[in-house]
């Protein structure tokens, strides 16, 4: 791979442009690589690897078992990524795409805005907010924000430590904070014992899965290190003489120091939307997706999204979801006939579906609450513009019944997160308030540019006569 | 607080926050360093002015935004920490004329 430090090393046009490197993203510019096509991969952050496998091949933590092997196993895929033909621009924040494939990128206060003939979308994942009184307390994170200063600086919080939520992740961080020696104090575990229901079907064909075992023996050992809480109902974090005051039911409270907060994960939408691709409800991962079809292409033409942002299935998988959307790329580039294509994709479909069982029982059994995606009356729903719980049911109350017309009301979703920390829920509070399904609320519109970018930076791209004469008076 | 884990000690970058002479250490970003100061709140919001810190780490919640050698509203979680940067706790509107 060729690192870029900046825009001004960026060709003229790419073939492909992929924007992402976690696992959807490197796997599809080393499918892509070495064809005579250019390639492109840019990324927001300063090595390749994702969430997932931040700071692969940086990372402080030297003793393999802190992270374990799941972590690993990325350096594999880093190392292939590291040897592909392809140009990669680190640091490069993506702000703009739409339906003629026109890219804009920034790196170093610095944007170019480029022409792409495909575009793969491996933009990942992100945690679902978990809207409570006083989750944006300083002291209170995601879990995820925990993992990743694990992960890449080798730090981890000390003292009073809770972990709050459910999912795989945040069993996963406890274990590894265990390994580490900085063990958390306490889990206070959301899972709704009526998941179990919903979850039972699919248990037998989550047994059969390598990772039944590894998670249950993880879950158990964590158990041993620290006291969880099983089937907590309520939340609220208060500040109080410097320490946080978690408490989920009534009289019953702990004071901490750290509060990490975890639901689960969903697409991260921002970009697909802004250019005009269709989402959809997914009602497995109890979120909007965007609609892909088996190769990852999106509902525009030329875009195709693969890994987590094409909806939720793990890194193995996204691994694999990212050569498929490379090798359709490959076809419509003239490099594969379809038959070529379908042969190469053969082996990855089959991994897919290996990767792919047992998907459903997590899916159910770590489907968060309804009360825990729609924000209380006391707590910030839109952290940017701090619009609260009570603000979005007033508004939805008085007739303001979709996200668009809350924005208007209330500019929640309209601050420099651009939505990401508040868009489902917001679609989840009206979905409540009205008593429907979140499906017929629908997702916040969402435009370019995707991140903000300075004005001066705008000013500054390089425009053409025809840019010029489209704005100047004669 | 936050500590980093015993490890051989990454190389330390000097910085400064606020004014004050600190250091930080490779490998760092400008969210991960202030967090490792003990720094939980690196801004004060636009809106009401209260004080927030990083919640994602990853470049999505915009809660660690920071003033980085003069330039406000730079996002401490994808910044790499560079030797000499001039780091600044960033005001809320009611105070940025100041």
């Amino acid at each position: 791979m060729r690192r870029l430090t900046d825009v001004g090393a960026l060709r003229e046009a790419y073939d492909l442009v992929i924007v992402g490197a976690g696992p959807a993203g490197m796997a599809a510019a080393v499918e892509a690589a070495g064809q005579d096509r250019a390639v492109l991969v840019l990324d927001e952050n300063p090595g390749p690897g994702g969430q997932i496998y931040r700071a692969i091949g940086t990372a402080p933590l030297r003793d393999p078992r802190v992270l374990g092997a799941a972590y690993w196993e990325g350096a594999a895929l880093a190392d292939a990524f590291a040897a592909a033909e392809v140009d990669y621009l680190p640091g490069a924040t993506v702000w703009h795409l739409d339906d003629a494939l026109e890219i804009g990128v920034s790196a170093g206060a610095r944007s170019a805005v480029l022409p792409a003939r495909r575009v793969i979308l491996a933009t990942g994942a992100l945690e679902r907010p978990m809207p409570l009184r006083g989750w944006t307390l300083p002291g209170v994170m995601s879990v995820g924000a925990g993992q990743a200063l694990l992960k890449a600086q080798g730090i981890a919080p000390t003292g009073r430590v809770v972990l709050a939520g459910c999912g795989p992740l945040l069993w996963l961080y406890a274990a590894q904070c265990i390994a580490a020696g900085a063990a958390p104090s306490l889990i206070l575990e959301t899972t709704p014992r009526a998941n179990w229901r919903g979850a039972l079907r699919h248990l037998p064909a989550f047994l059969a899965t390598p990772y039944a075992r590894k998670g249950l023996a993880l879950m158990a050992r964590v158990r041993r290190h620290l006291r969880v809480v099983p089937h907590v109902a309520a939340l609220a974090i208060d500040a109080e003489d410097g320490a946080l005051r978690v408490t989920w039911a009534e009289g019953t409270a702990f004071t901490a120091d750290h509060v990490l907060l975890h639901q689960g994960v969903v697409p991260t939408l921002n970009l697909a939307r802004a250019a005009g691709c269709a989402i959809a409800w997914d009602e497995g991962n109890a979120c909007f997706a965007p609609v892909t079809d088996a190769w990852g292409t999106a509902s525009l033409p030329g875009i195709a999204v693969a890994g987590d942002g094409a909806g939720i299935a793990g890194a193995e998988a996204a691994a694999l979801r990212g050569r498929l959307t490379a090798l359709e790329a490959l076809r419509a580039l003239g490099v594969l006939d379809e038959a070529g294509r379908d042969a190469r994709a053969a082996p990855h479909r089959a991994a897919l579906a290996r990767w792919s069982r047992g998907r459903a029982f997590l899916d159910a059994l770590y489907r968060p609450a309804p009360h825990f995606c729609a924000a209380p009356p006391d707590a910030m729903a839109c952290r940017c513009e701090e619009v609260t719980g009570a603000a979005l049911r007033d508004a939805a109350r008085m007739g303001a019944t979709g996200p668009n017309q809350l924005k208007a009301f209330l500019r929640c979703g309209m601050g420099p997160c651009q939505g990401r920390m508040c868009g489902p829920t917001i679609t989840e509070t009206i979905a409540q308030e009205r008593g429907i399904h979140p499906r017929e609320v629908g997702y916040m519109r969402l435009r370019t540019p995707a991140k903000p970018i300075t004005l001066g930076e705008f000013a500054a791209l390089r425009k053409t006569e025809a840019d010029r004469r489209a704005v100047e008076r004669r | 607080m936050f500590r980093r884990l015993p490890e051989p000690p990454a190389r330390r970058i000097g910085f400064s926050l606020d004014g004050v002479a600190v250091q930080g250490a490779e490998g760092d970003t400008v969210a991960a360093a202030l967090l490792a100061l003990g720094r939980t709140a690196c801004r004060e919001t636009a809106v009401s002015g209260a004080p927030r810190g990083p919640y994602c780490m990853m470049g999505v919640c915009f809660d660690c935004l920071v003033v980085i050698d003069g330039l406000g509203n730079r996002q401490g979680c994808l910044v790499p920490l560079r030797e000499g940067m001039v780091v600044e706790t960033q005001h809320g509107r009611r105070d940025a004329a100041r």
